[in-house]
């Protein structure tokens, strides 16, 4: 399957520091892409390297086969709805409509006004009277209107209360079916992400710690209990992404592709957000010194 | 992109059309009674203007001087940074049109819309005040009307307003991209148009054509003489040479030389108390002309109007083509 967003050693720096760091990305299409970590973590840069919004200092990115908004062509296979969703507080949201009509050679009107009445939103209505749950199902509108291959949300419900927020993300699924669109899409809360997506990506100070297939992640990521042992004893192939010792007894959060034969350990499944926690509460220095950001092998 | 540039512009737009066309409407009315008194009058125009038309004048020449400002400040500066501020740059970049064709659809259209504006502003007013321009270019008394070559009349005649709105809206521009705040945008523009407008009349825009330079003799019943800096300095008015715009002065030893006038001037002037009269003043003069001193005064006659009009549109313009491209690259390689 083609990749829909491929980045090769992709760095952003601003001024002195680095946004973005090393960042090895594949995502195969037709993918609803998670992109979780903690605020700060660089997940809006890595967002508009991919929307083109912003040029990368080190490495390359390549988003739908092409270089980002390199063109006409290229920006009408991408769709971006950045972070608190702008709109323009002093057009309506008939304006709106117009505007990604006149703006859009693959505009799909009939989707956007069948949207709109659908939601329930006035024409008339400035966007800037709208809550914030109505301008970002407007800014949603314009993406899914637009007709991408992809579609980029950064941080989409961020602002948004949990009914607003549900509402929201039910409708983005709803769409992605009906449309075939590969998704992007940022929360600092794994939550939003655990209903809605089957791919993830964890970037964690400005790198990323880990990404694939949800399913994937969640299948070898084993919890391990057992009597107080230095992790570095354990065999090539698991990985320790955490580690917790009491006096007797040693608890390890580890990666790994086979089964744990090891009967001193008692295995535990895990849930996608202690994987994911397990990630951002990893020690920053043991994510420097070793190179991080390793594709989960299936 | 014609359609969502109008739709963003149309409200600063209508605002100053609106502004403009009252200002025309108002000039329209009262300027064929002036021209009338030009023809009965002639250059004795000057002493017979009405009140109400002489603050007319004055506020013409006013509004001449500000649209470019105004434009600067209120169109420009607030193009892409009030997208910037509020985000919506990203909506607007993430369409299918390239953010070079943004960029050269809002300047292309708010050059055209601020040069027409600032066009007809600049039109109305020196049609109606043609009648007084040419009453102090054929003699009459210049102490309540400028000549169109002086400093602050020339920027508000002919065709130059055209080109410094056309400047003032680019930098506005070029100033909200890279300061991305609308309010520090707008009073930076206002700050550096001033600057430039300041800078241009004093320095560079006598250099835009060639000058003209005569030598009167210094004696009492000669060309007008003033004195400045305690009659360490000697000014010659240059009567006969209606609507001149000088722009420089030197006085002449006797050799013909760049000289400083000699201390026995200003030696001669000295009175106990209160200024010298009329009579020691003349004196002085003629003594000082007796010492071989000429005065020697470098100006732009009036017919050069038209060529320091264009030389100056020129360079406005070039300046603003200039930013135009700052722009466009900087919209593309530091725009985030």
């Amino acid at each position: 399957m083609s990749a829909v967003l491929r980045a090769q050693g992709l760095g952003k720096r601003y001024k002195q520091r680095w946004a973005l760091q090393n960042c090895d990305l594949d995502v195969p299409a037709g993918r609803v892409v998670g992109l979780v970590g903690p605020n700060g973590a660089g997940k809006s840069t890595l967002l508009k390297l991919a929307s083109g919004m912003l040029t990368p200092t080190a490495g390359t990115i390549e988003v739908c086969g092409g270089r980002p908004a390199a063109g006409v062509e290229q920006l009408a296979k991408v769709g971006f709805v950045a972070q608190d969703t702008p709109t323009y507080s002093g057009l309506s949201v008939a304006d709106h409509l117009d505007f990604g009509k006149r703006l859009n050679p693959n505009w799909d009107d009939a989707v956007a006004r069948d949207r709109i009445r659908r939601l329930g939103l006035d024409p008339e209505q400035r966007a800037g009277r709208l809550s914030g749950g109505q301008r970002a199902q407007l800014a949603l509108t314009l993406g899914i209107a637009k007709r991408p291959e992809l579609l980029i949300l950064d941080e989409p419900v961020a602002a948004l209360d949990p009914l607003a927020r549900r509402e929201f993300m039910q409708d983005l699924m709803e769409a992605v079916a009906e449309h075939e669109l590969s998704v992007v899409l940022s929360s600092h809360l794994v939550s939003d992400v655990e209903r809605t997506c089957d791919y993830l990506i964890v970037l964690v100070d400005s790198r990323v710690q880990v990404a694939g297939d949800i399913d994937d992640l969640v299948a070898c990521h084993h919890r391990l209990t057992g009597p107080r042992r230095d992790p570095d004893t354990l065999p090539a192939g698991q990985h320790v992404i955490t580690a917790s010792h009491t006096d007797r007894q040693t608890t390890l959060l580890v990666r790994t592709g086979t089964a744990v034969h090891d009967p001193s350990w008692t295995v535990s499944p895990l849930g996608l957000e202690d994987v994911v926690l397990a990630y951002m509460t990893r020690p920053a220095d043991a994510v420097r010194d070793t190179r991080p950001a390793l594709e989960v092998l299936r | 992109m014609i359609w969502l540039t109008w739709r963003q512009f149309r409200t600063q737009a209508a605002v100053v059309f609106a502004a403009v066309a009252v200002l025309a409407a108002v000039l329209a009315v009262t300027g064929p009674q002036l021209a009338d008194l030009h023809r009965t009058a002639g250059s004795g125009l000057v002493d017979r203007v009405s009140g109400s038309d002489q603050s007319l004048y004055y506020t013409g020449l006013l509004v001449v001087l500000a649209v470019p400002a105004v434009i600067g400040m209120f169109w420009g500066a607030p193009l892409i940074s009030r997208e910037l501020e509020t985000g919506t740059h990203y909506l607007a970049w993430n369409q299918g049109v390239t953010r070079t064709r943004w960029l050269a659809t809002k300047l292309g259209l708010g050059a055209a819309a601020s040069m027409t504006a600032a066009g007809l502003t600049s039109l109305a007013v020196s049609w109606w005040s043609s009648p007084i321009d040419r009453a102090v270019n054929g003699g009459g008394a210049t102490d309540t009307y400028f000549p169109r070559l002086d400093p602050v009349a020339f920027a508000a005649r002919g065709v130059v307003p055209m080109a410094h709105a056309a400047f003032a809206f680019v930098l506005g521009v070029a100033l909200g991209l890279v300061l991305r705040r609308t309010l520090p945008a707008m009073a930076t523009t206002f700050a550096l148009y001033v600057a430039v407008q300041l800078v241009v009349p004093l320095w560079i825009r006598s250099h835009l054509a060639a000058p003209d330079r005569t030598t009167v003799p210094i004696e009492p019943d000669g060309a007008p003489i003033s004195v400045q800096d305690e009659a360490g300095q000697i000014i010659a008015h240059l009567d006969d040479v209606p609507g001149a715009w000088v722009t420089s002065q030197q006085t002449l030893n006797a050799a013909g030389q760049p000289a400083p006038v000699p201390s026995s001037f200003p030696d001669c002037l000295r009175t106990e108390s209160g200024p010298p009269t009329l009579q020691q003043f003349e004196g002085c003069i003629a003594d000082l002309g007796a010492l071989g001193y000429k005065q020697q005064v470098t100006y732009q006659p009036a017919g050069n109007f038209w060529a320091l009009q264009w030389a100056e549109t020129g360079l406005y313009l070039g300046l603003a083509l200039a930013l135009t491209g700052f722009c466009a690259w900087w919209i593309r390689r530091r725009v985030t």
